[in-house]
């Protein structure tokens, strides 16, 4: 990362703050200056100072939450570096940690034994459901007895084995040590050659090959470095102990063999019912499956690992003070969210993942937008040449060719056809023939866009006569109104996999929806302003002479055009919400499309994008919208 | 003769809570051409249904309605219409508006050109053609419905209260220009009111109607209109002859309304 884009970001940063300053104190002027000719205005209750208190700061914090990042990697590039070591002494001593009631209720122990308690339990109130006579019954009941016992034995301490408590012990000693050390300020040493070459020769955070650099650089760095690297060997080692004893040992043995006779008899037995065999099987694998959890040792004695847990808090403590200011800039830069390790890479997480960068959202857009590159090999808002055949061939129907008399040639013995009339015709039909070719659209955008227009188009073409009609006419009223209140109130999307089954998951499925939405509105829209006509207008139009058709075109039409434009604005909004769900739902293109994809693969940069590429497009609507509305009814609110 | 001429007019409604009302009982009058007349009545005795009847918006339930010796079978171009609130067109301008009956005519552009300018200009609006109606004032609209109508040249003009909602001084300028306009045209005009003076002043004729059944009460012939014509209308109503018509009538309203109140 260059100095010029900290140096933007910062200023950006900095800028932002100051735009939302000024915004409030401006907004506090204004409210003061319309407390007194608000509509509503009650100037004492006008809580508009609060309200602009309340957006300032939430601005504030949302500009903070999402350039504090780029903000971090403007200022400070190397806290990532140091915050990775940490996290990988966070990551290394996970694997120990999930044995403690740390980030847990309970001991694993205790939730080991719950468990398998429970599994015990069941099999004893199921084991009438079997069928066995009273031997064998009293036989299952000793394997699940038997096992209890064996697991329970665990739990005491006096059957611990020696050499397991020295184990334990010796974890904790080592623990104990590294606390020490990580205390101890000459704590790891001088870096070796190697390990300055490997810090020197990584790259910057950011780079997008590697997100976080991985090797230490600082000495906090080397620090948690090694105190990780120590910590996973501990981690291993810690892992590889088992609470068994030579007791429990030959006690899991006997219960496998019981087992497998417990098999044997049930395979021999006849006249079982089918449930009573699936019963046995479940039975037998339930218990083979328990036994085998058993046998991992997992289950100490209640107190045996306290020390470990005690040597473990020390530890978190010493690290935490080690850590120093690097956490509390952690938590002020990268807020929401944190920079993780994992076995063999650093990565930022939280608000750092899903609120890309603004910059690399743009330029996602930026890159995107670009018709050699677009999205899944479309472009997103471009053109491309369409011959004009293909077109003729589209509208001219097919079925002419067979109105055009004669017949296809057949090919003559030398093997040839020659073309008739009839060919001609067939090529000229289906669009086979060489002509120009003209731009047309092409693009996820124009995609969505022409379905939007082409849906609210014909809603609008065949809603808006048919609202007024509705609204004039008694009996269109009667007739239409409940068939359009049996698909109204559905919402749309639950019309669209029906839709999109019958008319293709293409254009046409999405267009029909769409019209569906658009004209439903347009009916009701378009009614309610034709019922909403003055009756003196309609008188004075008559006896001036108009007809009805005359009146219809007029008077009724401009006196709807209010309520109709209304409906517009609301179809556009509702039609926009539903393409971009039918276009998640199915299809190959449009935004919603695009979009789909993006979350699929996580890639929120896209996703982003599709946001931003929506949001502009709503606004651009609602921008020609309102300029329309103010254009052609001037008159509204003021007759 | 164009008159119109009304035979035992009966209107009767369905109410649809069930009933009946019956709006206009056995009204029968002749209106001559060039008459102006104003009609007077207390609420609900069927005046705006009388009106309606004579435009041809509702069709009377018995007796004959006759304008130059034709039945009158729905609204036409030969009687025109001006309402309470103007009920202009919003979505035209004041020219629009005074044009509409011509365009339906589909009359030659530079004829309909010439003749609102005329018309604006009797009503006192010249140069407002372009303006937006809803840009107007209450009492501009109401000039410009009175344009809109003559100008489509009726033989009959109807009036609904058409002064109804303007304050004391529009409404004695109006008065004026309807009294203008009666002379300079000699339209036969019938004129709803709801204030004495003013039927006083816009009637060579005023029938007083009577509630329940709505029928026709009394005819007085009256000189005031003539008066109004050369004189200011404030020395009109300041004569005595004025004054004590004023009173008689106001008198038998109040005596009209308060039966009907002894009715309720
Ligand atoms: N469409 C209708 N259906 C039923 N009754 C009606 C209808 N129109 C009018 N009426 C009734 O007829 C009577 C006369 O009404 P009309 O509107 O003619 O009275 P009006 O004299 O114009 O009253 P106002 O001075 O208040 O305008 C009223 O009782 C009214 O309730
Ligand atoms: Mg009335």
């Amino acid at each position: 990362m260059s100095g010029y884009s900290g140096f933007i970001v910062g200023f950006l940063f900095i800028a932002l703050i100051v735009a939302c300053i000024f915004a409030t104190i401006y907004g506090r002027k204004l409210i003061k200056t319309e407390k007194t000719d608000a509509v509503f205005g009650n100037p004492t209750k006008a809580l508009g100072g609060w309200h602009w208190v309340v957006t300032g700061v939430s601005f504030i914090l949302l500009t903070w939450f999402y350039f504090s990042w780029d903000a971090a990697r403007a200022f400070n590039p190397k806290s990532a570096n140091e915050l990775c070591q940490i996290a990988k002494l966070d990551y290394a001593v996970n694997p120990i940690r999930t044995v403690f009631p740390i980030d847990d209720n309970y001991l694993r122990g205790t939730r080991l034994l719950q468990r398998e308690e429970f599994q015990l339990a069941g099999l004893e109130g199921k084991i009438d459901a079997l069928g066995l006579n009273e031997d064998k019954k009293a036989y299952a009941l000793l394997i699940i007895e038997s096992m209890r016992e064996a697991m329970n034995s665990l739990a005491s301490d006096k059957n611990l084995d020696p050499t397991v408590r020295e184990n334990i012990a010796g974890i904790e000693e080592r623990i104990n040590t590294l606390t020490t050390n990580m205390a101890d300020p000459s704590f790891p040493g001088a870096p070796t050659a190697k390990q300055i070459e490997l810090a020197e020769n990584q790259g910057a955070w950011g780079d997008p090959l590697n997100e976080i650099p991985l090797h230490p650089a600082s000495p906090r760095g080397y620090k948690f470095d090694a105190a990780a690297k120590e910590m996973r060997s501990i981690a291993l080692d810690f892992g590889r102990i088992r609470n068994t004893n030579a007791a429990f040992l030959a006690q899991v043995e006997e219960q496998k063999s019981r087992l497998k006779t417990f098999n044997q008899l049930t395979e021999s037995a006849t006249g079982l019912s089918d449930s009573e065999i699936s019963e046995r099987n479940d039975f037998s694998k339930t218990l083979t499956r328990v036994l085998r959890r058993i046998d991992d040792g997992l289950i100490f004695p209640p107190t045996a690992l306290t020390g470990i847990e005690a040597a473990l808090v020390a530890l978190d403590k010493e690290q935490r003070s080690q850590q120093g200011a690097v956490s509390l800039y952690a938590s002020l830069m990268m807020p929401g969210g944190s920079i993780d390790a994992g076995t063999s890479n650093c990565s930022e997480q939280g608000s750092g993942r899903w609120l890309p960068k603004p910059s690399d959202t743009i330029l996602t857009l930026a890159r995107i937008s670009d018709p050699e590159i677009g999205y899944k090999g479309f472009p997103l808002l471009w053109y491309k040449m369409k011959p004009v055949s293909e077109m003729i061939g589209f509208i001219v129907p097919d079925f002419i060719v067979s109105l055009v008399p004669g017949e296809f040639p057949r090919h003559d013995e030398t093997g040839l056809t020659t073309s008739n009339f009839k060919t001609s015709v067939y090529n000229f039909a289906t669009g086979n023939f060489d002509l120009f070719s003209v731009p047309v659209p092409a693009g996820h955008i124009w995609d969505s866009l022409l379905r939007v227009l082409a849906g609210l188009f014909f809603g609008i073409l065949l809603g808006v006569p048919l609202g007024l009609f509705m609204g004039l006419s008694r009996f269109c009223k009667g007739f239409f109104d409940p068939l359009i209140e049996l698909y109204r109130p559905v919402p749309p999307l639950a019309w669209a996999p029906l839709i999109l089954t019958i008319f293709g998951i293409n254009d046409d499925g999405k267009i029909f929806l769409l019209f569906m939405v658009a004209f439903a509105i347009m009916v009701i829209s378009a009614r309610t302003g034709a019922t909403g006509t003055a009756l003196s207008k309609i008188h004075a139009a008559h006896s001036l002479g108009a007809s009805n058709r005359q009146i219809l075109r007029r008077v009724i039409l401009p006196n709807s055009l209010p309520e109709i434009l209304t409906g517009i604005r609301i179809a556009i909004g509702v039609c926009w919400g539903t393409l971009v769900a039918a276009e998640m739902l199915a299809g190959t293109t449009g935004i919603g499309f695009v979009e789909n994809v993006a979350r699929k693969q996580s890639d929120y940069e896209i996703i982003w994008t599709t946001i931003i590429i929506l949001g502009l497009l709503g606004l651009i609507f609602d921008l020609i919208m309102r300029w329309v509305i103010n254009k052609v009814i001037p008159w509204r609110g003021k007759g | 003769m164009s008159d119109l001429v009304s035979d035992n007019l009966n209107m009767v409604f369905n109410v649809s809570t069930g009933g009946t009302v019956h709006a206009l009982k056995d009204v029968s009058f002749t209106l001559k051409k060039g008459e102006l007349l104003s009609v007077l009545g207390p609420s609900g005795c069927g005046k705006t249904t009388l009106l309606n009847i004579i435009a041809g918006f509702i069709r009377p339930t018995g007796g004959k309605l006759e304008l130059n010796g034709e039945e009158i079978d729905g609204p036409g171009v030969n009687r025109g219409m001006v309402f309470q609130q103007g009920a202009l067109f919003e979505w035209l301008t004041v020219a629009e508006n005074v044009a509409f009956g011509l365009e339906i005519k589909k009359t030659d552009k530079a004829i309909i050109d010439k003749k609102v300018d005329e018309w604006l200009d009797i009503v006192g609006l010249a140069g407002f053609g372009h303006v937006p109606t809803y840009q107007l004032s209450g009492g501009m609209q109401q000039r410009i419905a009175l344009a809109r109508c003559l100008i489509n040249d009726p033989d009959l003009i109807l009036m609904d209260e058409p002064l109804g909602a303007l304050d004391a001084l529009t409404r004695e300028k109006m008065q004026s220009l309807v009294l203008k306009i009666w002379k300079e045209t000699g339209k036969t005009i019938m004129i709803i009111t709801h204030s004495v003076e003013e039927a006083l002043l816009l009637g060579e004729r005023l029938f007083v109607m009577a509630p329940r059944p709505g029928r026709l009460h009394k005819e007085y012939r009256l000189p005031f209109a003539e008066q109004g014509l050369t004189q200011d209308l404030r020395d009109v109503k300041a004569t005595e002859e004025f004054g004590e018509t004023r009173e008689e009538i106001l008198t038998m309203i109040w005596n009209m309304e308060e039966e009907i109140m002894g009715q309720v």
